[in-house]
Order: C-alpha cells, then sequence, then structure tokens
C-alpha cells in the first residue's frame, strides 16, 4: 500500500526565519479518511504541528483551511473529495496573519462580525411569552442563521483579500442579512445605514468564490444581492 | 514567579458553552468586571453540537401543558436521584430562560400559530405519566444548540462581555483558608502564563466524554473543570452516572438526535423488527435513553444486530419522506450522508449506543455554589467556586439525563449562579489573597510537563486511558472486569506523572494544551471508574450484571467521590420540593 504524501505548512515564529512546507507519510491503510484524521496521523509524527478542531463534525467552524487549493473543513472533507495525484497539500486560510502552522489569525475577520452588530434588536418591550413569527416569516432565516464562523467564505474572497478592514466580506454580511430578515428586528434602517458606502457592500464583485467553498452550502452572494437591494430602495 | 503577570476581575467564568455564556450574559448586564476564559472560541464550545431542542413545558405544541409534568419525568428519567428541588426549579423558572433566549433572537422553528416548535423526545409524558407521549422539545429545526449558543454569543457581544478567548485555565489558586480565589491560566496564542484572581470563580467547562474511546463528544472535551476541582481536593458526586444514548453513528460516534424518533423513526434489527415494542410496549423508541440504549446491546448481544460483524442496528426514517426530514432534521441528512454514507431519505442509519453525557460533576446547590462535605458528612458551602452545565451536578439528571434537559440546565443554572453572583458581590465578598506558595502550588503541575526530559507521549497514554474506560466501564459493568480497570488506571497513573512533553515552543503549542488535558481526563477516569466499581447496584445509565436490580434501601443516594483517599462516600438526595408534593420513587416503567 502506497503512503499518502502529505505536504504541510509549516511556521513557527520562535524557530523559523520563514514559512516552508514540510513533507509527511502518512498510512491511510486504504481507508477514505477526513482530513483531519490525516491532520491528526501527523501530528503524531510531529508533536508540534499545530492546527485548530473541536467538534469534528463540521459544526463548530474551528478547522477551516486551504486543501488542494479549496478552502474547507478539514473534518467532513474526506480524502476521496480532495485528493490529486495521492498528494494532500494543506495551507493555512489564506488572506490572514499566520500565527503557527495551518493557525491564523482571525481578528479581522470578528471584527468585521462584531461591525454588523450581530444581535436581535427590538426596542418594544418584550411580550411574557416569546415574540410570534409565522413559519413562512421564520423560514427566511434558513440558509442565513447556520453560519458557523469558519472564515472559509471571506478567505477565499479577492475582494476581502484586498480590503479585509473595510468591506464586510461574505461572512459577515451573510449575519448582517439574517438580522435584517428577521421579522422580530427592528433595525432595519440603521443596520442599512451602517453599510452605506462604497467597500461595505459595494465591493462584492459577485465573484463567488464564497458560494463555492461554503461547508454548510449556504449563499453569501445572494444575501448580499439582497442587502443591496434593500440599500437601494431605501435610497430611492 | 515574581515577574508573573495577573489579571483581576469580580468574577471569572471558565469555558465559553452555554453554561458559561449565559452566566457572564447575567453578569455583565449588571455591569461586574467580568471575564469568560474559553480554550476555543466561544462558538466553538461543544454545544454547538446540540441537536434536537430544548426541552420545557412553555405550553405550545399543547396549551394545557405543565412544568410539574417535566418535573415528574426528570426525577423518574433521573432513576429517582435527580434532587427534586433542583428539577422543581429547572422545570419552574424554564419557560422564562427560554423565553428569554427567544427575545435574545434565537431563530426557534415555528407552529403555524407562530409560536415555538415543540417535537416529542423520549421520557416525556402528560399527566405525570397518565396521559400519554407529550411533544415538549423546542426546537430550531436539529441545530439548536448552534443556534443557543450563537444566539448567547451575540448577546455577550451586545453586553460587552470581556473574553479571553483561546486561554486554557490550568489549575485553581487556594487560599490559606482553602477558598478559590483565582486560577492559573494559559494564553495560547502567546504561552504566558498569568494568575487570574477573582472573587468568583465558575466552572463551565463541559463535560469530558473524552475518557472513552468511542463519544459523541467533541476533541476539547476533556473535563478540566473536573480535573482542577479534584486536584484542589473538591468531591465529585455521581460519577459513574455517563450516557451512552441509542443513537452514535456507527464507526463514526457523531450522534444523531433522538428527535428523529421523536419525529416518528425507529430502530430495527436484522430481521427489520421494531423491537422497542417488546422492551418498552407503551413508549416505544421514546423510553427513556438509558432503556433504548441496554435494549439494543440486548439485541446485539443475542445476534440480532446488523451489519456483517451484528454489531450495531438500524435506524429508520425513510418513512418520514424527504419533505419531513427536509425541514425538521437537515442536519441530520448532512452527518448521515457525511459519516455513514448513507441517504436517510432512502436507507436506514446505522448506530450504536455512544458515551454522550455526564450526569455527575461538581455538587452545587441551585446558585451553583460548589458543595463539599464534612467528616459528619454535613454540606458546607465552597467560598469562592461555582459550577454550571455538564461540569456541575445540581443534580437535575440523576442516574440518567432526559434528551433535551441538558439545554435547559445549561440556560437555567448559568443564568441562577449568574444572579446569585451578582448578588454575592454586591453584598462584598473579602477573602485572604493567595500567597505566593499558593500559587506555586497551583503551578506545579505545568511546571512537571515544562520540565520534563523523556518518557511516554500523550497519544499514546491517551489512547491506553480510552480504552481501559471502553473495556471496564461501558454500558454494562461488573466487578471484576472494573476491579481490572482500576488497576490499569493506577499503573496509567504513574506513567502520565512521568509522561514527556516534546515540544516546549510558546506559541500556539496544542502539544502542551493536550497534554494538560491528559491529566484531566484521569482525574475524571479514575473518579468515574472508583464510582462505578462502588455503587453495587443498577440504577439509570448505571448496569451491573452482577447487580441488576436497584436497591433503594442502600443507594438512593448520590455517589460523593473524595480524591485525597480514592474514597467513595454517599450524599442525601433532595426530596423536599418547595412548592409541590415531592414524587416516591417507584419501578421506572416506559
Amino acid at each position: 500500500m502506497s503512503k499518502l504524501q502529505v505536504s504541510l505548512y509549516r511556521y513557527n515564529p520562535e524557530t523559523d526565519a520563514a514559512p516552508y512546507m514540510q513533507e509527511f507519510q502518512v498510512d491511510t491503510h486504504g481507508r477514505d479518511l477526513m482530513v483531519l484524521d490525516v491532520l491528526h496521523l501527523a501530528k503524531e509524527q510531529d508533536n508540534g504541528l499545530a492546527f485548530r478542531r473541536s467538534c469534528r463534525e463540521g459544526v463548530c467552524g474551528s478547522d477551516g483551511m486551504n486543501m488542494n487549493g479549496k478552502n474547507g473543513l478539514a473534518c467532513i472533507t474526506p480524502l476521496s473529495e480532495v485528493i490529486k495525484g495521492n498528494k494532500l497539500t494543506l495551507r493555512p486560510l489564506p488572506g490572514l496573519p499566520v500565527i503557527r502552522d495551518l493557525v491564523v489569525d482571525m481578528g479581522l475577520f470578528y471584527q468585521q462580525y462584531e461591525r454588523i452588530q450581530p444581535y436581535l434588536q427590538n426596542d418594544e418591550p418584550a411580550p411574557a411569552i416569546e415574540r410570534l413569527q409565522s413559519p413562512e416569516e421564520r423560514d427566511k432565516l434558513d440558509g442565513l442563521y447556520e453560519c458557523i464562523l469558519c472564515a472559509c467564505c471571506s478567505t477565499s474572497c479577492p475582494s476581502f483579500w484586498w480590503n479585509p478592514e473595510k468591506f464586510v466580506g461574505p461572512a459577515g454580511l451573510l449575519q448582517s442579512y439574517r438580522f435584517l430578515a428577521d421579522s422580530r428586528d427592528t433595525a432595519t434602517r440603521d443596520r442599512l445605514a451602517d453599510l452605506e458606502d462604497p467597500f461595505s457592500v459595494f465591493r462584492c464583485r459577485g465573484i463567488m468564490n464564497c458560494v463555492a467553498v461554503c461547508p454548510k452550502g449556504l449563499n453569501p452572494t445572494r444575501a448580499i444581492g439582497k442587502i443591496r437591494e434593500m440599500l437601494l430602495a431605501d435610497a430611492t | 514567579m515574581s515577574t508573573m503577570r495577573s489579571l483581576s476581575f469580580d468574577a471569572i467564568i471558565i469555558g465559553g458553552g452555554g453554561a458559561g455564556l449565559r452566566a457572564a450574559l447575567e453578569l455583565a448586564k449588571s455591569g461586574k468586571k467580568t471575564a469568560v476564559l474559553s480554550k476555543v472560541f466561544p462558538t466553538r464550545s461543544h454545544t454547538v453540537s446540540a441537536q434536537g431542542g430544548i426541552t420545557c413545558a412553555i405550553a405550545s405544541a399543547d396549551p394545557d401543558d405543565d412544568w410539574r409534568w417535566h418535573m415528574y419525568d426528570t426525577v423518574k428519567g433521573g432513576d429517582y436521584i435527580a434532587d427534586q428541588d433542583a428539577s422543581e426549579y429547572m422545570c419552574s423558572e424554564g419557560p422564562k430562560a427560554v423565553f428569554e433566549l427567544e427575545h435574545m433572537g434565537l431563530p426557534f422553528s415555528r407552529f403555524d400559530n407562530g409560536r415555538i416548535y415543540q417535537r416529542p423526545f423520549g421520557g416525556q409524558s402528560k399527566d405525570f405519566g397518565k396521559g400519554g407521549q407529550a411533544a415538549r422539545t423546542c426546537a430550531a429545526a436539529d441545530r439548536t444548540g448552534h443556534a443557543l449558543l450563537h444566539t448567547l454569543y451575540q448577546n455577550n457581544l451586545k453586553n460587552n462581555t470581556t473574553f479571553l478567548n483561546e486561554w486554557y485555565a490550568v489549575d485553581l489558586v487556594k487560599n490559606a483558608s482553602g477558598d478559590v480565589v483565582g486560577c492559573i491560566a494559559m494564553d495560547i496564542e502567546s504561552g504566558e502564563v498569568v494568575h487570574v484572581k477573582s472573587k468568583a470563580t465558575v466552572m463551565a467547562t463541559g463535560g469530558a466524554g473524552r475518557i472513552y474511546a468511542s463519544t459523541t463528544n467533541a476533541l476539547i472535551n476533556s473535563g478540566d473543570g473536573i480535573g482542577m476541582a479534584l486536584r484542589a481536593g473538591f468531591p465529585m458526586q455521581d460519577m459513574e452516572m455517563w450516557q451512552f444514548p441509542p443513537t452514535g453513528i456507527y464507526g463514526a460516534g457523531t450522534l444523531v438526535t433522538e428527535g428523529c424518533r421523536g419525529e416518528g423513526g425507529y430502530l430495527v434489527n436484522k430481521d427489520g423488527e421494531r423491537f422497542m415494542e417488546r422492551y418498552a410496549p407503551n413508549a416505544k423508541d421514546l423510553a427513556g435513553r438509558d432503556v433504548v440504549a441496554r435494549s439494543m446491546v440486548m439485541e446485539i448481544l443475542e445476534g440480532r444486530g446488523c451489519g456483517e460483524k451484528g454489531d450495531h442496528v438500524f435506524l429508520k426514517l425513510d418513512h418520514l419522506g424527504e419533505e419531513v426530514l427536509g425541514k425538521r432534521l437537515p442536519g441530520i441528512v448532512e452527518l448521515s450522508k457525511t459519516f455513514a454514507h448513507v441517504d436517510p431519505a432512502k436507507e436506514p442509519i446505522p448506530v450504536v449506543p455512544t458515551c454522550h453525557y455526564m450526569m455527575g460533576g461538581i455538587p452545587t446547590n441551585v446558585h451553583g455554589q460548589a458543595i463539599m462535605q464534612d467528616a459528619e458528612g454535613h454540606d458546607h458551602i465552597v467560598n469562592g467556586l461555582y459550577a454550571c452545565g455538564e461540569a456541575a451536578c445540581v443534580s437535575v439528571h440523576g442516574a440518567n439525563r432526559l434528551g433535551g434537559n441538558s439545554l435547559l440546565d445549561l440556560v437555567v443554572f448559568g443564568r441562577a449562579a449568574g444572579m446569585f453572583i451578582e448578588g454575592a458581590l454586591n453584598e462584598g465578598i473579602d477573602y485572604l489573597e493567595a500567597s505566593e506558595s499558593d500559587v506555586a502550588s497551583a503551578m506545579k503541575r505545568i511546571t512537571r510537563w515544562n520540565e520534563s526530559e523523556s518518557g511516554e507521549t500523550v497519544p499514546d497514554l491517551k489512547r491506553d486511558l480510552q480504552d481501559i474506560m471502553q473495556t471496564s466501564f461501558g454500558v454494562f459493568r461488573e466487578e471484576e472486569n472494573m476491579v481490572a480497570g482500576v488497576k490499569r488506571l493506577e499503573e496509567l497513573r504513574e506513567r502520565i506523572a512521568n509522561a514527556y512533553l516534546p515540544d516546549k515552543s510558546n506559541t500556539f503549542n496544542t502539544a502542551r494544551v493536550e497534554a494538560l488535558e491528559l491529566d484531566n481526563l484521569m482525574e475524571v477516569a479514575e473518579a468515574t471508574a472508583i464510582a462505578a466499581l462502588e455503587r453495587k447496584e443498577s440504577r439509570g445509565a448505571h448496569s451491573r450484571y452482577d447487580y441488576p436490580d436497584r436497591d433503594d434501601v442502600n443507594w438512593l443516594k448520590h455517589s460523593l467521590y473524595f480524591p485525597a483517599e480514592k474514597r467513595l462516600g454517599k450524599r442525601d438526595v433532595n426530596f423536599a420540593p418547595k412548592t409541590v408534593d415531592m414524587f416516591e420513587p417507584k419501578v421506572r416503567t416506559y
């Protein structure tokens, strides 16, 4: 059984002047492992290898990384889906500063999430029970609330690479629309006013890398389109 | 030592899952200087994996629903060692806590009338078991934990909670009087070790399912809070009680929600027989989790298991149709396709009972205050130490937790702890400062790893630990096997005490974190093992071949594990709810 060739991005700022690619041979015993399993096997060869992981079932969003050129979650990506010529190349998510190996500094990504005020706002006093919402109104949140903040989308977006401080990015905008679309939220006007500049929303060029990589099958480009419509309707 | 930086807070909350974030929210609103210290970014916590929902009598599916019925189910489900005052508190305060979550924005699924959608779950009844199956579990599709955790994180952002994300709590700091006055923690990104001083330290560190080889739990569930409290000398309650729910995906261990059966799915053996009709004629597939899991193991042991090895059974969902699956169980469809290579709309999912939940933990009262016991068997409050969520044993789950009660536990008791601590801080808390030697003793463990020069490494030792627990302390237990397991654990403790951390670097050193986690797994495993060996009866999730019956004369009690002597004592169960008559222990049938 030939071993899987795994090429891993390595960088430890304490010991390495520059990042480099390190080759590992991993014995998969012919199984179609998840990429995360391969990382665990590589870590047994080199204890110092650093990557984030938690739920190992695609819901916590810890192990977003670049696998043979495409962003995704290591824990729910089987080798058969990514492997090219018995070779697996793993790099950190592109466009964010690297802390160590596959661990990136998510600070800019979280800042853009916080910027859109990602919480329900409603000035009216809450009733003694829940606020009512029809199933049709609730359906509008499907495809939006499921985001796991893995950053696969924003770090595959050229507009975000270019302007990470000014362009909210696909993940943040998807969440922005999640609250704009919620029948219980009363801050629509303020939310839109905060986005009304040439960068926050309009830097999206419809490249749709975000849609191609989202491990939850969500569609940030569509959400951004809806925000644009609301901004334009608001302006007229 | 003198160069170590210190931080000071009114309250430090260790753990950023549902319980920790709910406690933090209460304290952030009160303006107290509070921080959440979490080893992962909060939305990566294991609460995110909860699927089916949060059980609570909000009277949506049934306008006549009553929290007392929910309390009855909870006490019965726990095989009568759930504390009745705590169960009363959880079930009666629950609706308030759930409506608050909705007001915060949690995207619950809805009924046509606009109210929160509720589905049937196992062990639920109307009218104290006499009125048939209830539908009491409030759901956001099958992603309720995700929706809940994100909503709580969002509302903490709104209220400017301080977060120490990707910080790892190493050990508790106790002063000369034995009060908990903070902890030692490591900033994972820089490796800096800091003394965190605090008037209230809240353990919201979740479960420890990683002591078993086969578990639904996240890789981070290493029982850090339990390990810290045991090393500090505090007792643990009901640690033999581990839940192995019926439907872990065979081979992968990931859970598929009990909501599958709530929506009408059922289990079949290799003959295609719906075997739960034999074991639980009334509730069938919605009997208590322990009952269903044991029935599955019986089917497998008696040769009616599915697959080549006959070592699992099937969960059948295809008759529900693609529309119901897509609307109510979309996450399950995803998980089945990814991990079982099965489309549940067409084929059944192979499932097997898998370790999922720790009913035991740090004993607390309903305010989250940790409890210890003196030599005469009297309860005392541990000054400065609190616990809530899975790390705590308040106890509302007794010997077996009902599905959907864990999320309710998190928000009700996270909230209660937050409110109580706010009050205590307002009244003024004045404990002795920790001395330099108090801090030094909390530094011992991390110092040992940092100075280790040779020995066995962490991954091998962890594998051995998980193998021991899986082999000797699984769904069915018996004396001889457990005695052997306890002995193997004693040897393992010695090996871990001499283990080696090869990578001593500071920047985001995950190997160091895993080494520190291993110590905690060891503490949890040993407490579990000794408690399981000593409880000589079968109750709830604790099933023994050699003691197959419940023994109310000797064991209608909490177990209490004392780490210094490795001794198991007992503690009275509370049978004194404040507003309702207590529920008498009865034979538990479904």
